[in-house]
């Protein structure tokens, strides 16, 4: 495939990738490297490359609606951010010394969990945590807050933070590992685990997205991760897809789409670990 | 800070878009190469050689450089809490800020473990 065609093929694959993205609230990165690599055949180390910088180009370039709203949590952010990116510098790090085959079976197998998490997680409404002494270090941290409601400022304190604190660097650590964003982990934790309430969640961790690929960036492009001539479609066809998935938000059929974005997955990451195995 | 954060993606996207035209119209007819990892054929892997690079026009090199004003947006969101922290004399939030602006400079200078 001359490299026009495969330029294109990128970018509509992208722009689908983002579209779907930024519809469902899921990452495009677990759909930009099983795509890059089952459908085109590219090598897993570039497409994680690609992957992790179109994370970021979302991550900003959404970023600037979410901080008006004042549902991000700076301090939270800030704090967990600490773990997130040392988490991510261990992940590339591993990423550079591990052979493709290794990531990519890596790579389906997460896959395959995210869907098992989202179906069994939606049911499940995680039991009050607690009294109050699982708020000791959120108190003492300052990491409390309020968010906004038609009835006014709502108060709330974190939970667990030592607990979020860990489930952040094993977030970061994949991240850096297989280019991904780790949102749904990051707002998995907290969400759940942190008791964070939801939009306070899902703002807090689309602040803490980028900053923790920013991390690995560095890594992926000293090691030739980053391919220009194959990011540069990918980057562009991301941005463009969510911003046309932003527009079409309102009247969207969410719940829809997450059901059948999940089957995607869920054949994606069983492709994904067939390639890496060589069946 | 919303307004750093969209002039940063704008430019990184300026940058990528024209150097995108610029390898297409040199490179779009030769075959891809994507199929097979070789730390030995990439070239810009360094902020030096890719700065180098794009000031010379070099079409793979303007698309890395907005690559790199792409990724130091998120830094720049840390370096702003960094900033909004001290305002607030709030010493403890400023070192965290400090020490994940560390981890960063670690990373992005292509440092691993």
């Amino acid at each position: 495939m001359s490299v026009l065609d495969f330029t294109l093929v990128v970018f509509a694959g992208s722009l689908f990738a983002g579209f779907l993205g930024s519809l469902t609230g899921l990452g495009g990165g677990v759909v930009i490297v099983p795509l890059l690599t089952v459908a085109l055949g590219v090598d897993v180390h570039y497409a994680i490359g690609a992957s992790l910088v179109s994370v970021i180009a979302t991550s900003s370039g959404a970023a600037a609606s979410y901080l008006k709203e004042g549902f991000t949590n700076m301090r939270v952010g800030i704090f967990l951010e600490v773990a997130t990116t040392s988490g991510a510098i261990v992940g590339a790090s591993v990423a550079t010394r591990l052979p493709g085959a290794a990531i990519e079976v890596v790579f389906g197998a997460v896959l395959l969990i995210s869907v098992y998490l989202t179906i069994s997680l939606r049911e499940q409404q995680a039991a009050d945590a607690g009294p109050a002494a699982c708020e000791t270090l959120a108190r003492r941290l300052r990491l409390s807050g309020s968010y906004p409601t038609p009835a006014g400022e709502v108060d709330y304190v974190p939970r667990r933070v030592p607990l979020g604190f860990g489930i952040m660097a094993g977030a970061g650590a994949l991240s850096g590992l297989l280019g991904i964003g780790s949102g749904a982990v990051k707002v998995l934790a907290l969400d759940q685990a942190m008791r964070l309430p939801f939009k306070v969640s899902t703002t807090t961790s689309n602040f803490m997205i980028g900053v923790t690929a920013a991390a690995s960036a560095g890594v992926y492009l000293r090691r030739g991760f980053i391919e220009p001539g194959l990011v540069m479609p990918v980057m562009l066809g991301v941005l463009a897809g969510s911003l046309v998935g932003a527009r079409l938000l309102i009247g969207a059929r969410v719940r829809l789409l997450r059901v059948v974005f999940a089957l995607a997955i869920l054949a994606l990451g069983v492709e994904m670990i067939v390639a890496g195995l060589h069946l | 800070m919303g307004i750093v954060l969209r002039v940063g993606v704008v430019m990184a996207t300026v940058l990528v878009a024209a150097g995108g035209i610029a390898y297409l119209i040199e490179h779009g007819d030769r075959a891809t190469h994507y199929h097979s990892f070789a730390l030995a054929a990439a070239s810009l892997t360094t902020p030096a050689a890719i700065v180098r690079g794009a000031l010379a026009l070099e079409p793979t090199a303007l698309i890395a450089l907005g690559l790199i004003v792409l990724v130091l947006t998120p830094v720049a969101r840390v370096l702003f809490a960094l900033l909004a922290f001290a305002e607030q004399r709030d010493r403890l939030y400023v070192i965290f800020s400090l020490i994940v602006l560390c981890v960063l400079f670690f990373g992005l200078t292509g440092h691993s473990l």
